[in-house]
């Protein structure tokens, strides 16, 4: 008897279900890190550096002794194990032996009874240290002259990706345009601050409670710096207050130098930042410098691109490498060019080393190159979506890298649905009083997974235990870090076993309980853990179908909603289940899924680089005082294809919040540093969107199934902050002519350029 | 350090904490009281993630001390939780938790506003909220949770 995957009428996949967690976050019933306690627990506080390079001569704490509850210094003689976190390129030391390369980061630890004591402590330590040159920007530090920090040259890493002849072929178009692009931080401002609590055993082995999206990077980090062997150290992810990238990487040296501490006193010892210490020293957006020229011909097809684009790495690689090959591949945008050329550098300097940040390397280069996109239509005279319409990838087109976009692409449809929408074709330009108002417009598209720089890191697993009372317990390896992953998963579960919602648990990610299914990242959670729970689930279901046949006499049997049907009778899962348990079937399963290959090969940049893409169209609609230059986004409408949504209220609640970080980071978030120093470490001189900026959103989605995602989902997570920014700019420049090419897009800035410029609000 | 003596109501029960006089009150309610809903999210003030309900006003227990709530009434979120509070519920049906840190803080907020104002505008309600810092929501949601719970609203 063959068990078909019934396709539709779903009973949960593509239904709004409440979130599963909701209710237990709202009450304040969730334990977040900070919220769990430990016997004779310990309190970590680091000692940072506050200069952008020392060598470090000696450290005392003589004075820290006297204070009440001070237990001890941890330096880098403390570290049982290498001193070399296992990340990429290994070059960032646990806690530095001779050099410190940035102000905030951690050259020991104090430990003490309780946290203020501890942090008191820290500030009577008395570090010699001698001030070395140091370079605090990029461009310098890729001169030849500069003081070296890494290498040779200062680069961390470098692509090339060509295809054809670009510079040629540019000089042949009749239409060619250069734009110069900078980009500055943006800080994660996850409300919850990094924390990890490092439990010992007697026996040695160990327990990490850590807030990250990454618990096999904690377990990675934490056995290299202890010296313990996998299988005697857990992670278990506590409930975590937001990531959106700044959990990637980080919580492993949070988690490590708490389990430095634990190791050498034998207790259980929690460290958690306050948020000045969050914004100094862990990760953020890369600041960014790009350069782009595209060509087109007299019809309007864009002919040549060519791309230089610069990421300011700060001290250490960390995920640069790889944050700058996903903005690499993604760097010209989603048409159908012939001719790119594109050099990329991730390159060191004295500062914070940046990282994961939503949409990865993307954002960057995206508001480069979709604005001057808008510039290159401009000076052809044609509308810009009619002009990125006879340009962008379709079924059948190919990527730079020469990828063939083989399904699910919806770009052409939600193009239009937002042009259509947006009413883009009659807006123009209005004036309200003291207000301009314009539309901008931006397109792109995402990768979903790791791709294939990440490919070996590519495969997730997942446990299902059937209990004889029906209740399914399920371990996946990635995690819910406020994106909605637990419910959208549970969803997928109970689909597939056609078992009630709530007889669902998803546990929290628990390392000795599943095997490492990669990080919880690059939107890839849906289709890894999905499949991964489809793949364990399937013979269950199998298993169960069948006993439910039995039970109900017939081969006919149809099933949905946790029930089982023939005509008029109708059994429970639990009651199926129960019968399979009496007759001894194996009801516990594990599934193991691995993306499909990708062909990308780094020594000719050529090769399929995702196994899918998500689409995204934005139009954003923007007013400007034309006495102070203050820019409000007062609506934008976005639509998106991220493949068959599994829960479309979730999927929104995503663009939501996507949208508004993108505005952000467009508008007001300003991370300034002068001479190697942070100067605004905090929410107070750092601006967040706040209820007040919010936009209006008008969110459509176009669902183009992708035959490998679970139910043919793909990704949505990263999407939608993505191309926020280039609309915003492009809504400006519509709006007064003024081409904002800098990321914050300060009132300031467009005041200042409106003085040079002949522009529309120049005549008032 | 010379102990004080705090006398408050928290949540409706009468305390009595010997404490240290440099201890704030989002530590006394965290750590003395171990009511963990209330949320330390930047220490400063500035993201409302720590908010209770002192004598009824939303304040920022980061930057109280616990010696100030003497003699006052203290509401938590697991005051709110016990009593039934209906923002809760409204929290979660219309999908305005993601990671949830923030949440608590929120509905505390939300409670302040619907107790003075019990039909509170969307601009109100967004007004009143500004002070309170979500990274994963945009708010939209937040603010129809809030609104559903209006007076005129509730049946």
């Amino acid at each position: 008897m063959k068990i078909e995957m019934k396709k539709t009428p779903f009973s949960f996949v593509g239904k709004s279900v409440r979130r599963v967690d909701a209710l237990d976050k709202a009450a304040g019933i969730s334990k977040y890190g900070s919220d769990l306690s430990f016997p004779n627990m310990l309190y970590a506080c680091a000692f940072r550096s506050l200069k952008p390079r020392i060598k470090i001569k000696n450290l005392s704490d003589e004075k820290a002794k006297k204070i009440r509850g001070y237990v001890g210094l941890i330096t880098c003689k403390d570290i049982r194990g290498k001193n070399r976190w296992p990340l990429v390129m290994e070059d960032y030391p646990f806690l530095p032996e001779r050099e410190s390369r940035f102000a905030g980061e951690t050259i020991a630890l104090v430990l003490a009874k309780d946290r203020k004591a501890a942090k008191k402590a820290a500030s009577m330590l008395k570090l010699e240290h001698e001030e070395l040159p140091f370079v605090d920007d990029p461009l310098k530090s890729m001169e030849k002259g500069s003081v070296k920090i890494f290498g040779r040259n200062n680069v961390f890493s470098k692509y090339v990706i060509k295809k054809g002849e670009a510079l040629k072929s540019l000089e042949r178009c009749k239409y060619k345009i250069k734009g110069e692009f900078e980009t500055n931080y943006q800080v994660h401002s996850y409300l919850e601050t990094q924390v990890a609590t490092a439990v010992p055993a007697s026996d040695g082995s160990m327990t990490i409670y850590s807030s990250t999206q990454c618990p096999f990077y904690v377990l990675d980090a934490v056995c290299a710096v202890t010296g313990l062997s996998n299988h005697r150290v857990k992670v278990i992810q506590t409930v975590t207050g937001g990531g959106f990238g700044g959990k990637e990487d980080m919580p492993a040296l949070v988690a490590a130098h708490a389990a430095i501490c634990a190791q050498k006193t034998g207790k259980p010892v929690r460290l958690s930042y306050e948020r000045k210490e969050d914004f100094m020293s862990m990760s953020k957006r890369h600041p960014s410098y790009s350069s782009v020229m595209y060509g087109a011909d007299e019809s309007g097809r864009i002919r040549a691109c060519v791309i230089k684009y610069v990421l300011d790495s700060g001290a250490y690689s960390t995920l640069s490498p790889i944050v700058l090959w996903r903005g690499s591949v993604h760097a010209a945008g989603p048409y159908d060019i012939e001719n790119v050329l594109i050099e990329t550098y991730a390159v060191a300097t004295n500062k914070v080393p940046c990282g994961a940040f939503r949409g990865f390397g993307q954002p960057q280069i995206c508001f480069a190159q979709e604005s001057l996109i808008d510039d290159l239509a401009d000076k052809i005279g044609m509308d810009p979506v009619e002009f990125r319409l006879k340009n962008i990838i379709r079924k059948g087109s190919r990527t730079v890298t020469g990828q063939k976009i083989d399904e699910s692409c919806g770009l052409s449809e939600i193009v239009n649905i937002v042009r259509k929408k947006s009413a883009w074709d009659r807006f123009g330009v209005k004036r309200e009083g003291e207000k301009i108002i314009a539309l901008g417009f931006a397109n792109t598209y995402y990768g979903v997974g790791l791709g294939a720089k990440g490919r070996f890191l590519d495969r997730a697993g997942a446990y299902i235990n059937i209990y004889k009372d029906g209740s399914v317990s399920v371990n996946v390896g990635n995690t819910e870090m406020g994106q909605g992953a637990l419910t959208v998963l549970t969803q997928i579960c109970a689909e597939t076993l056609n078992c009630p919602l709530e007889n669902v648990h998803i546990h929290e990610v628990d390392t000795s309980k599943v095997p490492d299914s990669g990080p919880t990242v690059a939107s890839r959670t849906t289709i890894m853990s999905g499949n991964a729970i489809m793949e364990a689930a399937r013979p269950l279901r199998e298993r169960i179908f069948k006993t439910a046949m039995e039970i109900l006499g017939s081969d006919k049997v149809s099933a949905s909603g946790g029930f089982f049907f023939v005509g008029k009778k109708r059994i429970s899962f639990a009651q199926v289940v129960k019968e399979c348990w009496a007759r001894r079937l194996k009801m516990s399963e594990q599934g193991w899924y691995t993306a499909p290959k990708t062909s990308f090969s780094e020594k000719n940049g050529k090769g399929d680089s995702y196994v899918v893409y998500s689409y995204s169209a934005n139009a954003a609609l923007v007013e400007i005082d034309i006495k102070t230059f203050e820019m409000k986004i007062r609506k934008v409408f976005a639509a998106y294809d991220v493949g068959k949504l599994i829960n479309p209220r979730l999927a929104l609640a995503q663009a939501h919040g996507g949208i508004l970080q993108g505005a952000g980071w467009a508008l007001f978030e300003n991370l300034v540093y002068k001479d190697g120093i942070m100067l605004n470490p905090g929410f107070a001189d750092y601006a967040l969107a706040t209820s007040a900026d919010m936009p209006e959103y008008a969110v459509s989605f176009v669902e183009k199934e992708y035959t490998d995602g679970p139910y043919n989902a793909k990704g949505i997570g990263e999407l939608p902050l993505i191309a926020v920014a280039p609309a915003v700019r492009n809504a400006v420049k519509n709006a007064l002519g003024l081409r904002l090419n800098k990321i914050p897009m300060l009132p300031e800035n467009v005041w200042s350029m409106s003085k040079n410029k002949k522009c529309f609000c120049r005549e008032n | 350090m010379k102990k004080y003596l705090l006398k408050c109501q928290v949540n409706g029960k009468n305390i009595e904490r010997e404490i240290r006089p440099d201890k704030t009150l989002l530590e006394f309610i965290r750590e003395d009281l171990g009511l963990t809903g209330t949320k330390e999210g930047c220490g400063e003030g500035e993201c409302g993630a720590c908010l209770d309900l002192l004598d009824g006003r939303a304040v920022n227990s980061c930057l109280m001390m616990a010696a100030q709530a003497h003699g006052k009434k203290i509401i938590t979120i697991e005051g709110l939780r016990d009593e039934k509070n209906p923002l809760i519920d409204s929290f979660a049906k219309e999908a305005a938790v993601q990671c949830g840190f923030c949440i608590p803080g929120f509905i505390i907020k939300a409670e302040e506003l619907l107790s003075e104002n019990p039909e509170a505008t969307d601009d109100e309600i967004k007004e009143s909220l500004a002070g309170n810092l979500c990274r994963c929501t945009g708010y939209k949601n937040i603010i129809k949770a809030v609104g559903k719970v209006r007076k005129k609203c509730l049946k």
